[in-house]
C-alpha cells in the first residue's frame, strides 16, 4: 500500500433527514471535506463512493457518476468507482482509494443470507441476539454488561452535535425497553439513519502542501467470512474482524496497546463487546466485563465510540465507515472539544458488513 | 422471493439434503459445489446426503420485532440447531413454550409452511424444529 494521508473530512447531521435527498447528502459531506482540505476540483484524481442499496431503495444505480455530476465535477471527467459491502461499504471505499475523494451515502440492509437465514424468520437483530445468547452462555457475559455499552455510547453521543441522539440514557431504560429479539431490547439496537461522510485522501508526500495536520492512514485490513452465522467457526467471535485487525496492525507495525481511541461497529450492543475482544483490546470473553468496569469510556484505557457510535451518532449503513474515519481524524487533530481524548496518537476504525461476512479495520496516526 | 429461487432449493428445504465431501468426508448444508475445507480437491467429489433432522439447540432468541410475513407468529423462537451429523442450520423452534427453550435442548425437524407469496401466490414449505 502506498502511503496515504487524510487532508480533509466532512460529514452531515445524522438522523431522520426527510428534507434531504440522496444526492444532497453525499454532496453536502463531500463539499465540506473539500473545503476542509482547501483544495479545488482540479486537485481531485478520483472519486470512490461507498453506498449500499441505492438501487433497492431509490431505484438509482450508477451512483458514483451521479455524485460526481451533482458535485459539479462532470467536466473533470474523473474516474468514479462505487464500492458495496453491506454496512462496510464506506470502509472498503477507503481501503480501495489510493488517492481521491471518498464519499459515502446512507441506506438499509439485506446483507444476511436471504435463502438460508431470512426465509426461516431470521431477522438482523435475531442473528445478533443468537450471538449474544451464546456469548452469555460461554463467557458469562451479563444482560447488564450489554446494556452498559448503550449507556456509554449515549453518554458520548450527548457530546456530539452531529449525533442523532444527543441524550443520555440509564441502565434501567435499557433493561426496561421493549424486547426486539431476546436478550436484546430496543436500546441494544442502533437506529438506521440518513447521513453522509466524506474524506479527502492524498499521497502522504504531498499532504503538507494542503494541511499542517495530515492524518496518515497507516494500516488497513479487509476480510470476509461465511455469510450465514450458523456456518461460522465460533458464534461468539467475528473471525473477519480478527483477521482484518491482524492485517491492519501488521501493516501499521502497531499493537492494540498503541490505540487510544477507536470507533467500532456497535450496530447492536453485543457487536461492540465482540469487537473489542476480536480487536484484542481485551481478552476473549472479557468485553462485557471491561465495558462494565469503564475501561472503554471516554479517556479510559481505550476510548471506544467517542462519536456516540452507531448507537447514538447514528447508523447511516453504507456511510458508516467514513463517518467513523471522520471522528478518528478529528480526534487525532484534537478538534472535538468536550469529547476529546487527550494525547491520542493512534486511532482505529472497525466496520462490519452484514453479521460479520465482511469486516474492515483502518489505523490512523498523526502525521507529525 | 421469486418462485425459481425457492423451487431450486426444494430437496434441501423439504428433505434436508446436504452434501458430503468425497475428499475429507465433512458435511455441509445446504449442499456445496466446493468444500470450504478442501477447495479444488473436492470439485466433482461432493455427494448428496440426507440429514437425520435430529439435533440440539446451539443458541436461540425470542423474536418480538419481526418482518410482516412473520407477524402472526410473534413472539417466535429462532435458533441455530446442530444436527447429530454436526451440521448447523437456522430455523424456528415450534410446539414449545419459548420460556422452556434451553441451549442443548434436543430437537427434531418437522415439515411446515414457511411463508407465501402474497395472498394468491405460491406457498413455501420447509423445515422447522420441535422438541424431541
Amino acid at each position: 500500500m502506498r502511503s496515504v494521508s487524510v487532508i480533509g473530512v466532512g460529514e452531515t447531521q445524522f438522523g431522520e433527514l426527510w428534507d434531504k435527498s440522496f444526492r444532497e447528502l453525499g454532496i453536502e459531506a463531500g463539499l465540506r471535506a473539500i473545503q476542509d482540505a482547501k483544495i479545488a476540483a482540479e486537485n481531485l484524481d478520483a472519486i470512490y463512493v461507498g453506498n449500499m442499496s441505492a438501487g433497492k431503495f431509490i431505484d438509482q444505480e450508477h451512483v458514483a457518476s451521479l455524485v460526481a455530476d451533482y458535485s459539479g465535477l462532470a467536466d473533470q471527467h474523473l474516474p468514479t468507482i462505487r464500492v458495496e459491502g453491506g454496512g462496510a461499504c464506506g470502509a472498503i471505499a477507503i481501503h480501495q482509494a489510493d488517492v481521491g475523494d471518498v464519499e459515502a451515502n446512507e441506506i438499509l440492509s439485506s446483507t444476511t443470507d436471504q435463502e438460508w437465514e431470512s426465509v426461516f424468520g431470521a431477522t438482523f437483530a435475531g442473528l445478533y441476539a443468537m450471538m449474544a445468547r451464546r456469548h452469555m452462555f460461554e463467557h458469562g457475559t451479563t444482560r447488564e454488561q450489554l446494556a452498559a455499552v448503550a449507556v456509554k455510547n449515549h453518554k458520548h453521543g450527548a457530546l456530539n452535535p452531529n449525533a442523532q441522539f444527543q441524550k443520555e440514557i440509564t441502565m434501567d431504560m435499557v433493561l426496561g425497553a421493549p424486547r426486539v429479539a431476546e436478550p436484546l431490547g430496543l436500546f441494544d439496537c442502533a437506529p438506521l439513519s440518513d447521513g453522509a461522510g466524506a474524506l479527502v485522501l492524498c499521497a502522504s508526500d504531498r499532504a503538507r502542501k494542503f494541511t499542517d495536520t495530515p492524518i496518515d492512514l497507516i494500516g488497513t485490513g479487509h476480510a470476509s467470512d461465511f455469510i450465514a452465522v450458523h456456518d461460522r467457526r465460533d458464534l461468539t467471535t467475528i473471525d473477519a474482524t480478527v483477521i482484518a485487525g491482524k492485517r491492519a496492525f501488521h501493516a501499521a507495525r502497531k499493537t492494540p496497546n498503541d490505540v487510544k481511541v477507536a470507533e467500532v461497529h456497535d450496530n447492536f450492543t453485543i457487536s461492540e463487546v465482540m469487537a473489542i475482544e476480536d480487536l484484542r483490546f481485551v481478552p476473549k470473553g472479557k468485553g462485557g466485563f471491561a465495558t462494565e468496569d469503564g475501561e472503554t469510556a471516554l479517556n479510559a484505557r481505550v476510548s471506544v465510540n467517542t462519536s456516540g457510535g452507531l448507537k447514538a451518532r447514528g447508523y447511516p449503513v453504507g456511510a458508516t465507515g467514513v463517518a467513523q474515519a471522520v471522528e478518528i481524524v478529528r480526534q487525532l487533530r484534537g478538534e472535538v472539544g468536550k469529547r476529546q481524548v487527550s494525547g491520542a496518537e493512534v486511532g482505529l476504525t472497525h466496520t462490519l458488513g452484514g453479521t460479520g461476512g465482511t469486516a474492515v479495520v483502518h489505523l490512523f496516526a498523526r502525521g507529525d | 422471493m421469486a418462485i425459481p429461487r425457492f423451487w431450486r432449493e426444494i430437496p434441501s428445504r423439504y428433505n434436508l439434503v446436504g452434501s458430503k465431501c468425497g475428499n475429507c468426508g465433512a458435511l455441509d448444508f445446504p449442499p456445496r459445489i466446493v468444500c470450504p475445507r478442501c477447495g479444488r480437491k473436492s470439485v466433482g467429489r461432493m455427494e448428496r446426503m440426507k440429514l437425520s433432522g435430529r439435533g440440539k439447540v446451539v443458541t436461540f432468541t425470542i423474536v418480538h420485532d419481526a418482518p410482516k410475513a412473520f407477524d402472526m407468529l410473534k413472539p417466535y423462537v429462532l435458533a441455530i440447531v446442530e444436527t447429530d451429523e454436526g451440521v448447523r442450520m437456522t430455523s424456528t423452534i415450534i410446539d414449545v413454550d419459548p420460556a422452556e427453550v434451553k441451549i442443548g435442548m434436543p430437537v427434531e425437524s418437522a415439515f411446515r409452511k414457511l411463508g407465501e407469496e402474497g395472498e394468491a401466490g405460491i406457498i413455501h414449505y420447509g423445515y422447522k424444529f420441535r422438541p424431541a
